[in-house]
């Protein structure tokens, strides 16, 4: 069965959360998750690798970039519009 | 306790091959960071650095001297050359077992390292030339001062990684003033800018595409430099005894840990640092003019940076003067603190307060007078040089005017 972009961002965010992919809402933030500045360059490392795509992000300002980090379902709208990008 | 001042300063870096050129550099608030010029630049996604350009090894070193020197050393053995020259000394004699040699490099030979995995990784090679190990070991720099010089005391090399020029020259300071040492050669080189040093650092995100920005709130990043600055260290009654012309005294040192997290830094430990170089210096915090600040142009660096110096000296700190050369030179990693003392000493020395350039819109978490883009005259007396690094360590340098 083919696995959605939101169930496989939840797969990678919950590993670097060290919880079950069944605790990570797509409401959730990654803060509330417990997930720190370096878990989420982490996680971005694993979400490109995952995906073939770069993603526009630098630390010193994420909230700047057109990534959007603010919850679960905003991270895996943006990987949507990454990877539709990359094949049209 | 010997009072120990500097007679002798080298260096070569993005702005200049020589310390006069770097002065006049600082002085005029020019930028060194350029488009890179290296192997695979179109896979790298930062592409901007403070690179060493014209370099031409030939030009001061032979055939069998080049099989054995990193780049990272023959920026070493440049700069030491100069700050020998100018300081006067000949170690030949009996100063020979007097003096050593204690470097900061974070990286050593990351170009070799980097030229050899290729090598083996990429071209499929299963032979690699016999030099690889002495040539990438990073106390190889400390060993050719040795050889080139005759110091046959305490030599060896520091790394911690942007803090290790500032250990290695608190280390050397330390030597002299004990008496354990009558000179040292102290400093710090990096030549991290090729394919595997840059692709390293892009992984992090905390690099800048554009520009180095120091406390400016449009600033998104740090950009890596190369180079190295080497300095003399020598007991004050040698220095005067022989008449040498000293550019400036080391009057303190503080090092502390913030055993708290391997890349955020921390207000506390920065601070116990900068109060600490004061204590050990003897110095109250109001006779500080200027600060040459770790200013790495991040999010994270600078605002705790001023917060720690806010912290120290209260009202004092709206007072004195505090900028980031790295915007001219870029961040030289092991090497940064080195090339940055040489701001430090032409503070004292020639009064003149080197800018923090690319500097477009004030942030007010970073309120403080960070002589943006022009340099400034002014006569100082007391200025620091701080350093804090990736691991939580962070080193200061107090100097005072000779």
């Amino acid at each position: 069965m083919a696995q959605t972009v939101m169930d496989r961002v939840i797969a990678i965010i919950a590993e670097q959360a060290v919880l079950d992919p069944s605790d990570v809402s797509p409401e959730a933030t990654l803060e509330s998750l417990g997930i720190d500045s370096l878990g989420l360059v982490e996680s971005i490392f694993a979400i490109e690798e995952a995906f073939d795509i770069s993603v526009p992000f630098n630390a010193n300002d994420p909230s700047e970039s057109d990534f959007d980090i603010s919850t679960v379902a905003s991270i895996a709208a943006a990987v949507e519009a990454l990877v539709a990008a990359r094949s049209a | 306790m010997n009072r120990v001042v500097i007679t002798g300063a080298g260096t070569i870096n993005a702005l200049a091959h020589d310390v006069p050129g770097t002065l006049e550099a600082f002085r005029e608030g020019r930028c060194g960071i350029t488009e890179l010029e290296i192997r695979d630049r179109d896979r790298l996604s930062i592409q901007i650095g403070g690179q060493v350009h014209n370099w031409d090894p030939e030009a001061h070193f032979n055939r069998q001297q080049i099989v054995l020197y990193d780049k990272f050393t023959q920026f070493t053995l440049l700069a030491a050359r100069e700050a020998v020259a100018q300081a006067g000394l000949n170690f030949d004699g009996h100063l020979g077992y007097d003096a050593g040699v204690v470097l900061g490099t974070a990286g050593g030979g990351v170009n070799t390292w980097d030229e050899n995995y290729r090598a083996v990784y990429e071209e499929g090679k299963n032979r690699v030339h016999p030099f690889v190990v002495p040539k990438l070991m990073n106390n190889a720099a400390a060993s050719h001062l040795s050889m080139e010089f005759n110091l046959k005391g305490p030599a060896f090399s520091v790394a911690t990684a942007c803090a290790s020029s500032n250990h290695a020259m608190g280390l050397a300071f330390q030597m002299v003033r004990s008496g354990s040492a009558k000179a040292m050669l102290t400093g710090g080189s990096e030549s991290m800018l090729c394919f595997g040093g840059i692709k390293a650092w892009e992984g992090l995100r905390v690099m800048s595409k554009d520009a180095c920005r120091p406390f400016s709130l449009n600033r998104n990043g740090m950009v890596q430099g190369e180079g190295a600055a080497i300095f003399v260290f020598e007991d004050y009654d040698h220095a005067r005894a022989r008449g040498a012309d000293i550019l400036a005294e080391v009057a303190g040192f503080a090092m502390t840990s913030d055993a708290s997290d391997i890349v955020m830094p921390s207000k506390q430990g920065a601070a116990r640092a900068i109060g600490g170089a004061l204590r050990d210096a003897r110095i109250s915090g109001d006779r500080v003019g200027y600060i040459n600040a770790h200013g790495t142009g991040t999010a994270a660096n600078d605002k705790t940076e001023c917060a720690a110096v806010a912290d120290v000296f209260g009202p004092h700190a709206d007072r004195l003067m505090i900028s980031s050369t790295k915007s001219m030179h870029g961040h030289l990693i092991g090497g940064t603190g080195a090339v940055e003392l040489l701001a430090c000493i032409m503070a004292l020395r020639d009064g003149v307060i080197a800018p923090t350039i690319g500097y477009e819109e004030p942030d007010p978490e970073c309120a403080l007078d960070v002589v943006p883009n022009t340099a400034r005259t002014a006569q100082v007396d007391v200025v620091l040089s701080n350093a804090f690094a990736f691991g939580g360590l962070n080193a200061v340098l107090a100097l005072r005017r000779a």
